[in-house]
């Protein structure tokens, strides 16, 4: 059974690029590039600048993310 | 988390799981055909390993439900059992772990369901290639990011997508033990290969975009474009030659 390898962070937006692509600032000071996940999608969720996120990092690869959860305010 | 070297002994154990986890296999490749459903060779899995006095890895391991993983077309991995028929021209890829005497073999086979397109039989003839080319790297000496390099260059050489969120493991006296044999990396990283080492190594691949989602039943992961996915790992011991593998049948 395939070992789930994921890292979960929290950050601030801070840019949307294009292709649902955005700049998120994690709490750690790290930048990283994170899409949004199909289930954020799927309910048509709304990013924008400033929105606290939650996001998921390969433990490999610390520099790309995927948004999956978009925090209250 | 440390990475456990094994004994002697409890390298035997694993052989014992590792055979129980080939037949249930070997099962599986019989059973599968149009008409069957995944619930049916979750039975027959279960019943086969506890027959052989084991018990299956996957129950209620974090609560999952089931004695194997059945991932159906776009399904990649944790796919749920259920009463869904398999039809013609579909690939599943079945996950099966035996849990025997303190040990555990695990280990995963994208299988045909009657005749398939040329597309999906690539798609499974290269998640065995991607196995084996880290296989080839699996031997003490080497680093674990040499066997992820070499299935990473694998799966991406053939035109694949390479899943990133899900990978490899330690194995032995728990399902998942470290390292972590993620497939892909840099060669020449992570931690050295030793003998002792028991690893389960799991390419899994898309015919397109590699990024997944799990489902709302917490379990199913499945590629977010739709593209069909396959699977396929071996529980093997590393030695200073070529690595052991634990849960293949001898050759007839």
């Amino acid at each position: 059974m395939a070992k789930k390898d994921v890292i979960e962070v929290e950050g601030k937006v801070t840019e949307p690029l294009p292709n649902a692509m955005f700049r998120v600032e994690l709490d750690n000071g790290h930048e990283v590039l994170a899409h949004i996940s199909g289930k954020l999608r799927m309910h048509y969720i709304r990013i924008s600048p400033g929105d606290r996120v939650r996001v998921e990092l390969s433990p490999y690869d610390l520099t790309r993310g995927r948004i999956t959860y978009r925090l209250r305010a | 988390m440390a990475i456990h070297i094994k004994s002697a002994a409890d390298i035997e154990k694993m052989r014992v799981a590792g055979q129980v986890v080939a037949r249930v296999h070997a099962l599986m490749a019989e059973m599968i055909k149009p008409g069957v459903t995944t619930a049916e060779l979750d039975r027959a899995a279960r019943e086969l390993i506890e027959a052989a006095g084991g018990t299956p890895s996957f129950l209620g391991y974090h609560g999952y439900p089931a004695s194997i993983c059945a991932s159906i077309g776009p399904e990649v991995v944790h796919g749920i059992p259920s009463d869904r028929v398999l039809q013609e021209g579909e690939i599943v890829s079945i996950d099966v772990g035996a849990y025997i005497d303190g040990f555990h073999g695990d280990a995963a086979v994208t299988y045909p369901v009657g005749a398939i397109s040329d597309e999906l039989a690539a798609l499974i003839e290269a998640s065995e290639r991607a196995f084996q080319a880290g296989y080839a790297q699996a031997r003490a000496g080497n680093r674990v990011g040499d066997i992820s390099a070499a299935i990473q260059a694998s799966i991406e050489g053939d035109g694949y997508g390479v899943v990133r969120y899900y990978g490899g493991h330690g194995i032995g006296r728990l399902m998942h033990e470290d390292p972590s044999v993620p497939n892909y990396g840099e060669p020449g990283t992570g931690a050295r290969l030793q003998p002792g080492m028991t690893l389960a190594v799991e390419p899994m691949l898309t015919l397109g975009s590699p990024e997944t989602r799990e489902l709302e039943d917490g379990w199913t992961v499945v590629t977010v474009d739709g593209s069909p996915a396959a699977h396929y790992e071996h529980t093997i011991l590393i030695t200073d030659g070529d690595a052991e593998i634990l849960t293949q049948l001898p050759e007839s």
